[in-house]
């Protein structure tokens, strides 16, 4: 069975992006556009893994990946932030709120299919 | 030896070495044109030109070194970053690679150089030489960021040494908080080299304490890779704050220098004589080993211990790997094992004589060495079959090349993909393959492949596919040729084949039956003629050669999707599997791998059928040949006759024989002059009683006896 990853992001074109990437390597993709809406979708959703834009109006990343952490089901999965090279204070804090990598924008699709096999297998 | 023969047996190394080389420079530019940047395939260029050069120089081909010089420069260059790889120096060094391989050919007693067309080639490369040089004068004046970035492609050149690591990744025990899996980055590190992981447990304490959600297990990891120290970091990349990572180098270059190992004490004893074997081994026995002392210590715990063991083993390994490679093959000529597989054969012919004889004696002695040698027999035959197997794929990287000068000159785009390169086959069959496969390729470009226009109006992708693929099926090997051309069309090869007179306008023929007629002798479907695919004499040439390798071709199209070709061709030519059938007293041997069944023919049956040659088996009409007739033997027919059922070209067809005798290991042995012509017998074999058994040649036969069956057809309609 493929795996299901899910894509928050305020911008339809890195989600198109990501998405495209994802379903052409044989992903299953759940898109979202912010954390509040990936919490909503999350639920109830067989999701693998998630890649959350940190920036985000109504729950921004940070916010996301505490909130997921804190659901029993998804404690362990990985979860990966897109980082901006200037936000390295972000990236610290997204690290401690429990994400487990992150991707740096802009980049390109071979990157992001790397990351997601380095943490989802 | 004198220095004469000496330089002689060089030359002939030479020679080898060099067909071998041009073949690597050749993929190697091939590639290096869809990849302009890829600095291993220059350095690979590079090495083909520098070793010809040198070796030639050597063994006084001066004229190849001279020439070759020229090309070695300028990819000296290329590789430098200087000149970069552009169409035209692809061309160009192809054409040098053609020039060397004509001029070795001519020290053969081939044709003559063109020496004007050396000349041509050498000034082109000084041509490139020159410009280049010159443009990149100008380029470094105007912009020095410019060479900055030639000189970082450069870089990884070089840069191969092996190195041996040895990596401790201690996680924090809130590991899995962050959703990280360290299994997933261990797989990752086998990806990077070759690894030992050891995981160090130590720390994790009994069941009732045990908390699951925290990362208690590290590892010790030994690694040996070529990729740098940069490949294991970035592993770890995410994870770096919250594990220890160290990574320590232990070994560099790979290489374990074998002069370090200093002799043991007990060596040297045992060298001067101080002390016996056997007293020394029963003191060592009393000695206890390192690690088991600094267990009992305390210093240390068994784990550490195996750790540091398992990296012990670890370098073992990796160096042994190392030697292996370094003798991992020996060049023998090909005339030696030709000889070794003609031994092996009169081997079985005996051994086939023995077994025959000790049964005879019924010794049970006698009879248990004559079983061990038939099993060393088996074993050496199978073992002196695989020496001769050769992997295909360097007929294929041949073919290569082929389709590129191809569709260039007829102005399509094809790519030539290949599957299954591998596969191996015997050299022999590789060698005769060569023709038919390069017929068949031209055909599908040139005739199957349509041109980039016409494939975009038909809703195809500009760049037309040929696909090569072999494979194993049993004890054959199937190559399939497969194009995603415009297909056969049925009805213009039916018209075809009318108006050449090679079937009648109202002839009824299956799909299969119109596409095989492309087979037919003097049968062309290309409306002009072209210089590739030649006049038409192609494909039955193709179909005799392959049916001479006792093999089938089988043609799939479909029009407006392609066409595929299979070939399906014995594993070896030397030692078949037959079935052993006997006619009166003459013994016939049919191959194995067409035979389907053997079913019982009765004196009845025959009536019930009114003397047609036609059986029933199973419901199914099965028509046969009666071996007895067909080869005239003499004799009254036995009440109860065997039918062997073949199938030959998806056709059923039986043969009539007297007795069938069972499995029979074929040495084939080729026919006399005399004999060679006789139709639908393809060798000979010698029987363990020393009697000679014919090779029933069952295609040929087939359509022999269809052939006289629909000729007395037409007389009988005529008559």
């Amino acid at each position: 069975m493929s795996k299901t990853i899910m894509t928050v992001d305020d911008s339809a074109s890195v989600r198109q992006m990501v998405s495209f990437t994802l379903k052409g390597a044989g992903y299953t993709v759940v898109e979202a556009v912010d954390g509040k809406d990936a919490l909503t979708k999350i639920t109830g959703a067989p999701v693998n893994m998630v890649i959350t834009d940190l920036n985000m109006p109504n729950l921004d990343g940070i916010g996301l990946i505490r909130a997921i952490r804190a659901l029993p089901d998804f404690k362990f999965i990985p979860i990966i932030m897109l980082t901006t090279e200037s936000q390295d204070t972000r990236k610290q804090e997204g690290k401690s709120a429990g994400a487990t990598g992150w991707i740096v924008k802009p980049f390109k699709p071979d990157q992001l299919l790397g990351v997601v096999k380095k943490v989802l297998g | 030896m004198s220095s004469d023969e000496g330089l002689d047996k060089g030359r002939e190394i030479f020679i080898e070495e060099a067909q071998e080389l041009l073949t690597e420079l050749e993929s190697a530019l091939l590639e290096l044109e869809e990849n302009p940047a890829d600095t291993e395939l220059v350095g690979r260029v590079f090495r083909a030109m520098h070793t010809i050069k040198g070796s030639g120089a050597m063994f006084g081909y001066d004229d190849i070194a001279k020439f070759t010089h020229e090309v070695e420069t300028t990819f000296d260059m290329v590789r430098n970053g200087e000149i970069p790889v552009t169409t035209n120096l692809i061309n160009l060094t192809l054409m040098a690679r053609d020039q060397i391989r004509t001029m070795i050919e001519a020290s053969q007693g081939g044709p003559q150089v063109d020496e004007a067309r050396s000349k041509e080639i050498i000034s082109g490369f000084k041509l490139v030489m020159a410009k280049d040089s010159a443009e990149r004068e100008v380029a470094s004046s105007v912009t020095a960021t410019d060479t900055s970035t030639t000189g970082q492609k450069e870089a990884p050149i070089g840069r191969t040494s092996i190195v041996t690591y040895r990596v401790r990744f201690r996680p924090a025990p809130e590991l899995f908080a962050t959703g990280t899996n360290p299994i997933l980055l261990l797989n990752e590190l086998r990806e990077v080299g070759k690894a030992t992981i050891i995981a160090q447990t130590e720390a994790i304490p009994a069941l009732e304490d045990f908390d699951p959600e925290t990362c208690l297990t590290y590892w010790d990891i030994v690694l040996t890779t070529d990729k740098g120290i940069d490949a294991i970091k970035d592993v770890f990349i995410f994870v770096e704050d919250l594990c220890e990572v160290k990574i320590e180098t232990i070994d560099e270059g790979g290489v374990f220098d074998e002069d370090e190992r200093h002799l043991k004490l007990g060596e040297i004893l045992l060298s001067r004589g101080d002390v016996r074997l056997d007293d020394l081994k029963g003191v060592l026995g009393k000695q206890k080993r390192v690690g088991e002392i600094l267990v009992e210590l305390g210093i240390t715990d068994e784990s550490h211990v195996a750790s540091a063991l398992a990296e012990q083993k670890h370098i073992k390994e990796v160096k042994e790997q190392k030697q292996k490679t370094d003798t991992a093959s020996i060049r023998v000529p090909s005339e030696k094992l030709d000889k070794l597989v003609d031994l092996v054969g009169e081997l079985v012919t005996v051994q086939a004589r023995l077994s025959q004889t000790v049964t005879d004696f019924s010794d049970g002695v006698l009879m248990s060495i004559s079983e061990e040698v038939e099993r060393l027999t088996w074993e050496l035959r199978d073992n002196t079959m695989s020496i001769r197997m050769l992997p295909i794929g360097s007929t294929f990287s041949k073919f290569k090349r082929l389709l590129r000068d191809l569709s260039a000159d007829l102005g399509k785009e094809v790519n030539l993909t290949t599957d299954g390169a591998e596969t191996e086959l015997d050299k022999t069959v590789i060698e005769k393959l060569n023709d038919p496969l390069v017929h068949i390729i031209r055909n599908s470009v040139d005739h199957g492949i349509e041109q980039p226009d016409v494939r975009v109006a038909a809703g195809k992708s500009r760049y037309g596919t040929v696909h090569l693929t072999a494979g194993h099926s049993g004890a054959n090997v199937l190559i399939q040729i497969q194009d995603d051309g415009k297909g056969l069309d049925k009805d213009v090869l039916f018209a075809k084949a009318v108006e050449k007179g090679i079937i009648q306008p109202d002839a009824e023929l299956s799909e299969k039956e119109i596409f095989s007629l492309i087979f037919a002798p003097g049968f062309s479907t290309a409306q002009k003629l072209t210089s590739v695919s030649g006049r038409g004499v192609g494909m039955d040439v193709v179909k005799r050669n392959i049916e001479a390798l006792r093999g089938t071709v089988d043609i799939k199209s479909k029009l407006g999707v392609g066409t595929t070709i299979t070939l399906k061709l014995p594993l070896t030519l030397a030692i078949i599997d037959g079935l052993l059938v006997k006619v009166a007293d003459d013994f016939f041997v049919i191959p194995l791998s067409v035979v389907q069944e053997c079913v019982e023919l009765t004196k009845e049956d025959i009536a019930r059928m009114h003397n047609r040659h036609i059986s029933n088996v199973r419901g199914a009409i099965v028509p046969y040949i009666v071996v007895r007739e067909h080869f005239l033997v003499d004799g009254p027919r036995p009440d109860v006759e065997q039918i062997v059922v073949t199938e030959v070209e998806d056709k059923r067809v039986g043969f009539v024989v007297d007795y069938v005798i069972g499995e029979h290991q074929t040495v084939i042995k080729t026919l006399g002059r005399i004999y060679r012509d006789v139709e639908g017998i393809s060798g000979a074999t010698i029987l363990g009683d020393g009697t000679v058994a014919l090779i029933m040649d069952i295609p040929k036969l087939v359509s022999v006896v269809e052939k006289i069956e629909s000729s007395s057809y037409e007389t009988a309609l005529s008559a």
